[in-house]
């Protein structure tokens, strides 16, 4: 592309944002034209949703310009956004719909709030705008139908076709096919190679699927930590050049000592889960850190909890200690030795308005009970105290309230809690997630320990480099699958990323 | 809805040294001033009404919150889950009709007509259960669907009227039973105010010092959390319905003794200074959530405030007015606080 020629190109030039401590968008140029199909893409916190949003008008305070065919633009809003013919598709497509209004209705929305349609509201008009959306998308989805009755990929459609009915020039989709299935898959995006021709449709697509890229977009954009690395055509491009483009370096292994295994304590064979899982088989032996390696919803979250009881099976068996174990609940799985550090740590991981202690006894608060009932305040805090002290946990002491710790330390109550539960299985989902740089080699440092205790951990992340230093043992997903499984000592950030989007030789 | 009632209103002690002046007093005020409000109302009606001070009259004042207070308490139980019991008063009305059915028209001895009204009223909190554990209606809507159920349920039972001793039933059937002399004292001081302290007492230690009271809280606090922690959440919330409605019943009774008969719709009345109490309560003493020794001090306030106003000679047809402000004022602070952090 040259310079010059700004004919159809919607521009970003030295897009900024600063979060409190973090640089997440370091001057970012970006651009796409009316018509073509982009790629963007990047490693998680890259950048590349701030950078949608900031488009979207989801972010309003940022430095650089956007402009189109050399016009400056101010998108301040999601309004301005859209009147600039801008419409971004989110990957939760429920926060953008209205699930009792029908299809019809939800496709004109903007046109009502933005005063294209007025006065009396005549359902017959809007019926008609929406079958012709629709049929521009070889949809023949009910436009009488309520939302809420629609499935995932319908309704992904029926936000398309509301971008559609506004003329947008630009078009965002935010991982749109991680959710879809293969023939869903498909649909979409002939539905969008259509519109991209015959309607000067430009399109932004956000994938996590490296390998679907290729068959889509004709150019890409690399994020790596908040700047943009490379804009290039994606021919004469590899899934292996991309990936190099997205970690930027390759990564040393660190030195590690063996640590002795002992029996299988948790195993897995061929467990499904309706729709998330597939014949998933693994095993974690006492003293063993296994990683589970996969991308945002590639189903690491939903092992952990169909593990831990919280997600019904399907099908397939769970073996605790050797011993089959039916578990339909976290409470049994509780009682069985197996404990869950959540991902959404404040959402479902720690009590953030008590104090450390009872955060910390809520899973084991049996043993503080005496004879009458009584629940013994004094040991609670005792045994608090301890834990504290043996994972380095800045607190004032130990009645301090969560909700006035660090992350990081937050994340240590939340491991604690399963130590004092005596957990002999640890389940731990993306642990280092919004832990700064010391707190994560602690906890690092603290799995190793139990592992040394014999204890079993599964430590599922999306971070590869962190995967690659603290576990013995990988198994890759990707789309609810075990794809491959490898020692940590023998595999590359490389070779991981490559399985975890989808891709099958090295 | 009430979730705000676990926010915690003393986030940490340790941060009060470095407050300013004026943050401390108003923390202050938040924490004690349901307790500075009982305090001021004493002194106002002492002025104004010089009976108010009288031993008798605060003995009254007591006897007439206990009622109030033991349907409160339930209520309590049902907030700390972060639930919300409106059917309260309905299963109060409910227990008081069969208790007083059993004695007037069946004429059982008096444990078992307790003990038998106490059960059966228990249905209420078992549909309780049903719709919000079970079909996931949000408590609420729930049970205000129940509170209207079995309304109707205590009217049709007792046919649409009142139940005393010696008059005949709607169909004209006589009654011979009579009102055991035993189950009108229960209702008189101090037996009244024993009942009302011990079921205080029982819940605040249930409550705070067993297994089962913390994680009621944690539920209320975070439910998703509690679960991933592997307590039996919808267990726990069944079971505080099922106290919630336990303790309505026990109040439903002491209605029943009080009045010597089964008056229809007798414990609506109960619903609102009990829902009042418990708001007011979750305040006290900087606790920042339900409990029941903050809710008989919101009870007190509510008694103390309506006996005064009648001794004041405020007609009693005005005193929902004042009782519902009081109500707004209540959930005002709780929910004021909330939006400002």
């Amino acid at each position: 592309m040259t310079q010059s020629d700004v004919t159809n190109r919607l521009e970003m030039r030295g897009i900024s944002i600063e979060f409190p401590g973090v640089k997440a968008l370091d001057e970012v140029d970006f651009s796409v034209r009316r018509g073509e199909i982009h790629a963007l893409v990047g490693a998680n916190g890259a950048g590349k949703s701030t950078l949608m949003k900031v488009l979207a008008g989801a972010h309003t305070s940022y430095d650089g310009t956007i402009s189109f065919e050399g016009v400056p633009l101010t998108i301040d809003s999601p309004r301005a956004a859209k009147r600039a013919g801008i419409e971004i598709v989110y990957q939760e497509v429920d926060t953008a719909l209205i699930s009792y209004l029908t299809v019809a209705e939800n496709i004109c929305l903007d046109l009502l709030t933005n005063g294209q349609l007025k006065g009396v509201i005549r359902q017959r008009r809007f019926e008609q705008i929406a079958l012709e959306a629709l049929g521009k998308l070889q949809s023949s989805i009910d436009v009488r139908q309520r939302v809420s009755e629609l499935r995932l990929a319908d309704k992904q459609l029926v936000l398309i076709a509301r971008a559609l009915v506004q003329d947008s020039r630009f078009l965002i989709l935010d991982e749109p096919t991680a959710p879809l299935s293969q023939r869903e898959t498909e649909h979409l995006f002939r539905v969008i190679k259509e519109l991209a021709t015959r309607e000067q449709l430009g399109v932004i697509f956000i994938s996590h699927r490296l390998q679907e890229l290729f068959t889509i977009c004709e150019s890409i954009s690399v994020m790596r930590d908040g700047k943009l690395v490379a804009r290039q055509a994606l021919v004469g491009q590899t899934k292996e050049t991309i990936v190099e483009q997205m970690l930027g370096r390759r990564l040393q292994q660190t030195d590690r000592q063996t640590r002795p295994v002992g029996q299988a304590l948790l195993e897995l064979d061929q467990v499904s889960v309706t729709g998330q899982l597939d014949q998933l088989s693994l095993t974690v032996h006492a003293g063993e850190v296994i990683g589970i390696a996969g991308l945002v919803g590639a189903g690491k979250t939903e092992l952990c909890k169909t593990i831990f009881g919280a997600i019904p099976t399907a099908a397939g068996q769970i073996r605790v200690a050797g011993e089959p174990a039916n578990i339909r609940s976290p409470h049994e799985a509780v009682s069985r030795g197996i404990g869950l550090v959540p991902e959404e740590r404040r959402k479902e991981g720690i009590l953030v308005a008590d104090p450390i202690y009872q955060n910390m006894t809520a899973a084991s608060l049996k043993q503080f009970v005496n004879r009458f009932g009584w629940v013994q305040t004094g040991q609670e805090r005792t045994a608090a105290k301890d834990i504290i002290k043996r994972l380095a946990i800045k607190s004032t002491d130990e009645t301090q309230h969560v909700a006035g710790l660090s992350g990081g330390n937050q994340q240590k109550v939340a491991i604690g809690k399963w130590l004092l539960a005596d957990a002999s299985i640890l389940l731990l989902d993306e642990p280092t997630k919004g832990v700064d740089v010391g707190a994560k080699r602690e906890i690092f440092h603290v799995i190793h320990q139990l592992a040394e205790q014999q204890k079993g951990i599964l430590y599922a992340s999306s971070e590869f480099d962190e995967l690659l230093t603290v576990t013995d043992r990988i198994y890759v997903m990707y789309d609810g699958k075990i794809v491959f499984e490898t020692k940590t000592s023998e595999t590359t950030e490389e070779q991981l990323l490559l399985y975890a989007t989808g891709g099958t030789t090295s | 809805m009430n979730e705000v009632l676990h926010e915690p209103s003393t986030e940490q002690e340790h941060k009060m040294d470095r407050q300013p002046a004026g943050k401390r007093i108003l923390r202050f005020l938040n924490d004690w001033g349901i307790v500075l409000a009982i305090l001021a109302l004493i002194f106002f009606f002492a002025v104004t009404a010089p009976s108010f001070l009288q031993g008798a009259n605060l003995i009254n004042i007591l006897r007439s919150i206990s009622i109030v207070t033991i349907i409160a308490i339930g209520l309590t139980v049902s907030l700390t889950v972060n639930g919300f019991d409106l059917s309260v008063g309905s299963t109060a009305t409910f227990a008081s009709s069969l208790v007083v059915s059993f004695f007037v028209w069946y004429s059982l001895p008096l444990g078992l007509s307790i003990g038998l009204a106490i059960l059966i009223a228990l249905s209420v909190a078992l549909v309780n259960v049903l719709l919000i554990v079970k079909f996931k209606i949000p408590d609420l809507f729930a049970t205000l669907a129940t509170m209207f159920i079995f309304e109707g349920v205590a009217m049709t039972y007792t046919g649409g009227g009142s139940i005393s001793a010696g008059m005949p039933r709607l169909d004209g059937t006589p009654t011979v039973g009579m009102i055991p002399e035993g189950f009108l004292t229960i209702s008189q001081a101090p037996w009244i105010i024993f009942i009302m302290l011990v079921v205080v007492a029982v819940t605040h230690l249930f409550l705070n010092h067993t297994r089962h009271g913390r994680f009621l809280y944690i539920i209320g606090g975070n439910p998703e959390a509690a679960h991933l922690t592997g307590i039996p959440v919808q267990r726990y919330r069944a079971l505080a319905y099922v106290i919630a409605g336990g303790l309505a019943a026990v109040g439903g009774i002491l209605l029943a003794s009080q009045v010597g008969s089964s008056q229809i719709n007798a414990g609506s009345g109960y619903l609102m200074p009990a829902v009042a109490a418990a708001f007011i309560g979750s305040s006290f003493a900087g606790q920042g959530k339900p409990n029941a020794v903050g809710t008989l001090v919101g009870a007190c306030l509510v008694g103390v405030l309506e006996n005064g106003l009648v001794m004041l000679s405020v007609p009693y047809y005005s005193l929902n007015i004042i009782k519902g402000a009081v109500l707004a004022l209540a959930l005002a602070s709780t929910y004021y606080r909330y939006q400002k952090k």
